[in-house]
């Protein structure tokens, strides 16, 4: 800002500097006000909660680590960690198969808009109804997925109904829109490709992988990096589809560490709030490691930008 | 462009290519097609096994069942009552805290920002237990107020990333301009600022309309019954009551997609800005 006038305006109430600096202050205050009351409190209070011993009525009483503790001996707590894991790894594949989808769909010919939408709709319809497609899908005597394997094995499998494949059948479900949201934020990002760089990189004789890794890819991390972010928060998540799939079963199979919080603090099981906290603990922690590492990249890009 | 324009291959690779569109189209919607197809198959053709084969007539009356025998148009009902309000507050909230943090330089800047962009990632349950508390405290649970209000303040973390990139990215010389010539902070945002906001809004109401139209996590912890539940709820526990009535459980999930898709196919360029504008700048 120059430095502006030497004769101070002697009707302002107050210093315009001052005024400034309270200004952010005040367009903050709703919002931030909510944020605070609806999330970052409520996140240290599931902290408190989780050392105590209590059903959501009747009075809290403090159990120090007993909760923790109690986590390190449960059968379930490693089938949900586990289930995580499996989720997070096989959840990436979203990314390179959104890439493929929208490689495939990066073209100008009639009617590509429509298609790049139809594309897309995985992504804009609830998990619940996605949920509900799959398990239609796969139904044991009438499922679609169930038939084709029929014919093609002569004989077929339930697969929500058996304990090793079920992670697998809701991660595919999962996967469906996830590689929909993938998909158009690389057409999005292929529209910002030089095409400069790729003529001349076309000129020295690149092309299909080597094209692809070396120049269009470094082009494309943006994308790329929007893309983990989402994927990774996606499946870490993953709460609607097995919920509304299995319930987390059979016999407690397809848990993941959201749906057992959940059921441990809230459903028929019974109401541990403080063990449902402590589970919800550590999957904020599990999360936190990825949120901080992508809060650290954005952090260096703000700072760059200065 | 990557890959290589089509046009520049041979007719051969041109007629493939424009087959393999639709074809591919079709596997990759496979399972919902199958869906529309059940939602309109009378309960006869099920009966008698005919699953996959074609209709034997449209039984658009599905449709009306649903209606008739559940209270599905409570539910629709619901959803925007949630729905609406809360794009109108969180897209509200965070233009205040958007220009806040795009225009001001202050100390805590940076560490707000990162906070709203961290909470907007947490996980749910974590926030689950005191939130639940809180809206029963405030007399809130089970009622729609107490779900906006909820989906208002977790949004609010989304916009406000969005919003601050959005309005980071405008001329600042016009906000300088604007302070020479003595107008007040408050009119710079109202009639300077605001006026171009306009695709950020438009972007950002139909993205948050999906979302909130989509959860299914927060309305099962803060609300119960078909006085309060939104659809992707009320689709549920009609899913319970409706063992093995597949035409019925496919039509009441085709109507609670509609209105999302919809808006997309409405708002369809808003939609996509919105995917990629709050975090790519």
């Amino acid at each position: 800002m120059p430095e502006a006038p030497a004769i101070p305006a002697t009707h302002a109430p107050r210093p315009r500097r001052s005024r400034r600096a309270l200004a952010p202050w005040l367009f903050l205050a709703p919002g931030l006000a909510m944020f605070l009351i609806y999330v970052i409190i409520p996140i240290f209070q599931s902290m408190w909660v989780s050392f105590y011993d209590w059903d959501g009525l009747s009075d809290a009483t403090w159990v120090g680590m007993a909760n923790y503790v109690e986590l390190m001996d449960d059968e379930a707590f490693y089938v949900s960690l586990k289930n995580n894991v499996i989720w997070l790894v096989l959840y990436m594949l979203a990314v390179p198969a959104g890439l493929m989808i929208a490689l495939f769909l990066n073209q100008t010919v009639r009617g590509i808009r429509i298609y790049k939408s139809l594309f897309f709709f995985p992504f804009v319809i609830s998990q619940v109804v996605v949920g509900l497609i799959f398990s239609w899908f796969y139904a044991p005597d009438f499922g679609l997925l169930y038939k084709l394997i029929e014919g093609l094995t002569g004989q077929s499998v339930a697969i929500l109904a058996d304990e090793r494949l079920v992670t697998y059948g809701i991660i595919a479900a999962g996967l469906w829109p996830q590689i929909a949201y993938c998909m158009i934020l690389y057409l999005t990002g292929l529209n910002a490709v030089a095409p400069d760089q790729i003529e001349a990189a076309r000129l020295d004789g690149a092309k299909g992988w080597k094209m692809l890794w070396y120049v269009v890819l470094p082009q494309l991390r943006p994308a790329t990096f929007i893309a983990i972010v989402v994927t990774v928060i996606g499946a870490l998540r993953s709460f609607d589809l097995v919920s509304i799939m299995t319930s987390g079963g059979p016999f407690g199979s397809s848990r993941v560490l959201s749906y057992y919080m959940y059921e441990q603090a809230l459903s028929e099981y019974g109401y541990r709030m403080g063990y449902g906290a402590a589970i919800a603990v550590v999957l904020f922690g599990i999360m936190m490691i990825f949120i901080s590492g992508f809060i650290w990249k954005m952090w260096r890009d703000e700072k760059g930008v200065r | 462009m990557f890959p290589r324009p089509i046009q520049t291959l041979s007719p051969a690779s041109q007629r493939l290519y424009k087959i393999a569109l639709p074809v591919m189209l079709i596997l990759w919607l496979l399972p919902l097609l199958g869906v529309a197809m059940t939602s309109v198959r009378p309960s006869s053709d099920l009966a008698s096994g005919n699953y996959f084969g074609i209709p034997s007539r449209l039984a658009f009356e599905n449709y009306l069942t649903v209606f008739r025998n559940t209270e599905l148009e409570k539910y629709l009902l619901n959803s925007f009552k949630v729905t609406i309000p809360t794009v109108i507050g969180a897209v509200a909230l965070s233009c205040l805290t958007g220009f806040a943090l795009a225009i001001y330089k202050f100390k805590a800047n940076l560490i707000l920002f990162f906070m709203f962009v961290a909470g907007n990632f947490v996980p749910f349950q974590i926030l689950m237990v005191p939130v639940r508390d809180l809206t029963v405290n405030m007399g809130l649970y089970n009622s729609i107020t107490g779900l906006a209000l909820f989906h208002i303040a977790f949004q609010t973390g989304f916009c406000t990333l969005f919003m601050r990139n959005f309005i980071k990215a405008l001329p600042f010389e016009l906000i300088e301009a604007a302070r020479v010539e003595g107008v007040s902070e408050w009119q710079i945002f109202r009639h300077v600022v605001m006026p171009l906001m306009r695709p950020a809004i438009a972007a950002l109401s139909v993205l948050i309309f999906t979302f909130i139209w989509n959860d299914y996590f927060w309305a099962t912890v803060l609300t119960t019954g078909a006085d309060t539940q939104p659809i992707t709820a009320g689709l549920n526990s009609l899913n319970g009551q409706w063992i093995a009535a597949w035409h019925l459980v496919s039509a009441g999930s085709i109507l609670a997609a509609l209105p999302p898709v919809l808006m997309f196919f409405m708002m369809q360029r808003h939609f996509i800005a919105g995917l990629t504008l709050g975090a790519v700048k």
